[in-house]
């Protein structure tokens, strides 16, 4: 953790724009500057300014946004939820479709459905997420119209439901406005398929890996000598074995769908953070990136202990 | 009537250089008998147990002209129908229970499973009658292990949950797959005893297959010689030293023996012609 | 086969034999058996072929293509597929889409064999140094590898590009940062796993030092597995290179760079489609090809799970 913070500090400061400048203007005086500069801390020893960045970080303070002015953490807690809904939703459609694409393609091994599940997945691992999403929304929202189109919400639901989790799917249930769930379903549904399309080409894989594993033990053997019917013999015995790992990769998929969401939301104008840093980035607003990569990066090692924890938890052999 | 009867079991696998015949015309019967199966690696033993339980899937393929437990052909049936004959008409115990026991479910969970697919139970009874067997095991503290997870659990104790787990929803016949192989030698003597009990006391049938002549031969009551998927010699088990075929002579000759001064161990010759004769009938 | 023979080895014979003669010989036997068996999988070799019109492609770009692809042709914009001259159609500056992809592969192949060649070696570099020097260098490395495998790779790439300036040479390096730790932590495992080998005690017995043992034993045999990934790796790569791309952070306008294509080509998709999908499909099929090879590769080198 202390590494991720020590790199975006690099980052920030390596960036060649100056920060100062962006703050004050290009016109200002001499002394308008040097008052800036001291202001930011920028006369400081490096060590010092990474201790007070971290500690800074600790206390939620991200800085003000070199952009418009705002507390960065603000702006994070806005956008963040944004993008959570989009990766919750599409790690979803990944599990509850590929876990059980996966299991099939095992069993039935050269099948059709292994053949389609493989074709599916190579599709997956070499198509450029932000091409898809544009043609995309090309065919479904633009010749079909089946789908709304970008943003969250159309223009007359925007701040209609009243914030709670701050995301809105969720949110107008709570609030039960079903006219504001309806149209913001339509609109989160083409990005969240997209992905969990990719979410499903990666765990459906991962799971016909496991299983092909797990049905060549003798254990699966001993289930069949008991007379258990070959559906219980699969889904509870088989699968039941596979559970840890697949937990694993879920958690795995749930942070590429985080990565991936960068790309997607941009396509969607989807304003969740992976914009948020990409616009960011693009102005040149340090404190932005610096604070949004935290986040991210944050998630991403939390990702990992959570399920390094329920690894622990569910696995008998690891006690 | 017999407990089993298996006339002309053939055992075939297809390969990339042409049909592997794993089984070639076995033939044999069961009475409440201990009958022992010996043979090297690729004899043949345990593709045939398993045939017997129509656990051989395609691409391999299995054909007898009769195959019957207590008279009922098995062969005809479906894969339902032989589903409630496994378990609990035959069962089979297999060699390591570090992998043959699943992992991650409680020891406890798999034998009441093992109960509740043939029987209609209640779930407390279900427990009830998995402890029972885990004491008929000769498991000390069945509470204990019926809580337990199978890696928690010694190589002998595994051994003994699988055979409690086979034998729980009283199977007639019992075939057991080199079920000491992975055992010390102090703990088998222990476990077969056990399951020769089970076996008596029930009145079953039990297959013992194994590599191990001497073992088989001292705890059988008639003992089949399987070499190249054929079955070369049966014999009674305390007459095995009269035994004919030369390859029964060469494992008896190749065992070390500690009352007979040996210079050196005879090399087991084999004969290629033993392939090509026909299989001799294990009917009793 | 004795010297004395009179008849001559045909090249085929000698690449089949059963008793080498050198230990030349024996290396292309290895490298030709494994060529067999990788012929014999359709799909990889669909793989390769793809690939190989790629390189041919980028090598002949002058002669091949029909325009040149920074020529604009204001009055002829936008123009759609099949049209006069312009097979793919032009783009919004009416520049020739069928050049400008052309011209594109080179710039691809060019960012694919800089990281090919930059993120294994140093992860290769990394990697069997930590895992044959042990200790605290070791946990050092690791704990620097670590850090770079915790953080999203294109988020960490967006940042470097970002801190270092737009332009192709930076995305290669901020891709090549991003794309390096895994390798560091195969070669580390395969490091720990032959470091206890006997024979490497025995080499180390004739007094080979540290240096001789890593690069004439241990890397050898972490080549292949390397190899593997890095092909593998290799879709995920285009896809960030055409992702750096697309957001401007790549190789800069008019550099006919096919995620930039797609970028320009926004704007225009509702009833100019042609412009953002055509360079997407390239992108697509180039990607799939490294996929397909990749898959092909790893069954030959490396058959742990079978593929169908």
């Amino acid at each position: 953790m202390l590494g991720l913070l020590f790199i975006t500090f690099i980052i920030g400061r390596v960036m060649p724009v100056d920060p100062v400048l962006s703050i004050v203007g290009e016109s200002a005086s001499k002394e308008t500057y040097d008052a800036a500069y001291k202001a930011i801390g920028l006369d400081k020893p490096l060590i010092v300014q990474f201790a007070t960045y971290i500690w800074d970080v600790i206390t939620g303070d991200f800085g003000v946004s070199l952009l418009n002015a705002r507390p960065v953490a603000d702006d994070i807690k806005r956008v963040f939820p944004a993008t959570l809904e989009l990766a919750t939703l599409g790690t979803l459609i990944g599990v509850f479709v590929g876990v059980p694409l996966g299991v099939i393609a095992a069993v039935k091994r050269g099948s059709w459905i292994d053949q389609i599940a493989r074709v599916l997945a190579l599709v997956g691992y070499s198509m450029p997420i932000f091409w898809l999403g544009l043609v995309s929304l090309l065919v479904f929202y633009g010749i079909l119209g089946w789908v709304g189109g970008p943003g969250r919400v159309g223009i007359f639901y925007v701040d209609i439901v009243p914030e709670v989790t701050g995301m809105i799917l969720v949110d107008s249930i709570l609030d039960r406005n079903w006219e504001v769930f309806r149209d913001a379903l339509s609109h989160i549904i083409l990005p969240a398929l997209l992905l969990g399309y990719y979410s499903l080409a990666y765990i459906s894989r991962m799971t016909r890996s496991f299983m092909l594993e797990q049905l060549s033990s003798e254990y699966i053997t001993t289930a069949r000598v008991k007379g258990l019917s070959e559906r219980a013999v699969i889904w509870r015995h088989a699968l039941g074995n596979i559970k840890v790992q697949l937990i694993t990769v879920i958690a795995l998929s749930y942070a590429g769908l985080l990565e991936g969401s960068v790309l997607t939301e941009i396509i969607f104008a989807w304003p969740g953070i992976g914009s948020y840093i990409t616009t960011a980035l693009l102005s040149a607003d340090m404190n932005a990136v610096m604070g949004g990569t935290v986040v991210v990066g944050l998630v991403f090692v939390c990702l990992n202990i959570f399920s390094d924890l329920l690894y622990k938890y569910f696995d008998p052999r690891a006690k | 009537m017999n407990l089993l009867d298996v006339e002309n079991l053939w055992v075939k696998f297809p390969t990339r250089n042409g049909v592997f015949d794993a089984v070639r015309g076995v033939s044999f019967t069961l009475g409440q008998e201990r009958l022992g199966i010996v043979g090297e690696s690729g004899s043949g033993k345990s593709m045939t147990g398993r045939a017997i339980l129509r656990l051989i899937r395609p691409p391999g393929q299995v054909t007898a002209d009769r195959i019957a437990v207590e008279g009922d052909d098995i062969m005809a049936m479906s894969e339902k129908e032989m589903r409630s004959v496994r378990g609990q008409r035959i069962s089979m115990v297999m060699q390591d229970p570090k992998f043959s026991l699943n992992p991650v479910m409680r020891v406890g969970d798999q034998i009441v499973e093992a109960y509740a697919i043939h029987a209609k139970s209640t779930k407390a009874d279900a427990k009830r009658k998995a402890m029972e067997m885990l004491e008929a095991v000769s498991i000390r503290d069945p509470e204990r292990v019926y809580r337990s997870y199978p890696h928690e659990l010694s190589g002998g104790m595994g051994q003994r949950v699988m055979i409690a787990m086979m034998m729980v929803p009283d199977p007639r016949i019992l075939i057991a797959d080199e079920p000491t192989s992975a055992l010390d030698v102090s703990v088998q003597t222990q476990v077969l005893r056990i399951m020769d009990k089970l076996v008596q006391e029930r009145g079953m049938g039990l297959i013992f297959i194994s590599h191990d002549l001497n073992l088989v031969s001292s705890f059988c009551d008639r003992v089949l010689i399987m070499y190249g998927g054929r079955i070369v010699e049966t014999c009674v088990a305390d007459k095995l030293h009269e035994a004919q075929h030369p390859y029964t002579r060469g494992l008896l000759n190749s065992l070390p023996r500690l009352d007979v001064k040996q210079e050196r161990l005879a090399v087991l010759e084999r004969d290629a012609t033993w392939r090509d004769t026909d299989s001799v009938s294990g009917a009793r | 086969m004795s010297h004395s023979d009179a008849t001559k080895q045909t090249l085929r014979e000698w690449l089949l034999t059963d008793t080498p003669q050198s230990r030349h010989q024996a290396r292309m036997v290895a490298l030709y058996q494994g060529w067999l068996s990788f012929s014999t999988n359709t799909m990889a070799m669909f793989g390769l072929g793809i690939l190989i019109c790629l390189g041919l492609v980028a090598l002949f770009a002058p002669l091949i293509s029909p325009h040149d692809p920074f020529a604009q042709e204001l009055g002829n914009r936008l123009q759609p597929l099949w049209s006069e001259g312009h097979v793919f159609g032009t783009d919004s500056l009416g520049r020739d889409i069928l050049s400008r992809l052309i011209y594109g592969s080179r710039i691809t192949l060019y960012i694919v064999a800089l990281v090919a060649l930059i993120a294994p070696v140093a992860g290769l570099l990394v990697g069997t140094v930590a895992g044959y020097s042990g200790g605290w260098l070791d946990v050092i490395l690791m704990r620097i590898t670590d850090i770079f495998l915790a953080f999203p790779r294109l988020v960490l790439a967006l940042a470097f590009v970002a801190a270092l300036g737009a332009g192709i040479e930076n995305a290669v390096l901020a891709i090549s940062l991003t794309a390096w730790p895994p390798y560091a932590r195969i070669a580390r495992a395969e490091t720990l796993t032959i470091r206890n080998s006997d024979y490497i005690s025995a080499v180390k017995l004739q007094g080979a030092g540290a240096t001789r043992i890593v690069t004439k034993h241990i890397w050898p045999l972490c080549i292949s597995s390397l190899i593997v990934r890095v092909t593998l790796d290799m879709a995920g790569i285009i896809l960030a290179a055409a992702g750096l791309g697309f957001l401007g952070l790549g190789a800069q306008p008019p550099s006919p760079e096919w995620g930039a294509m797609i970028s320009e080509g926004r704007r225009f998709i509702l009833d100019h489609w042609w412009v953002a999908t055509i360079p997407g499909l390239a992108i697509f099929t180039v990607s799939l090809a490294f996929n397909l090879l990749g898959d092909g590769l790893r069954d030959v080198l490396d058959p742990k799970d079978g593929g169908s």
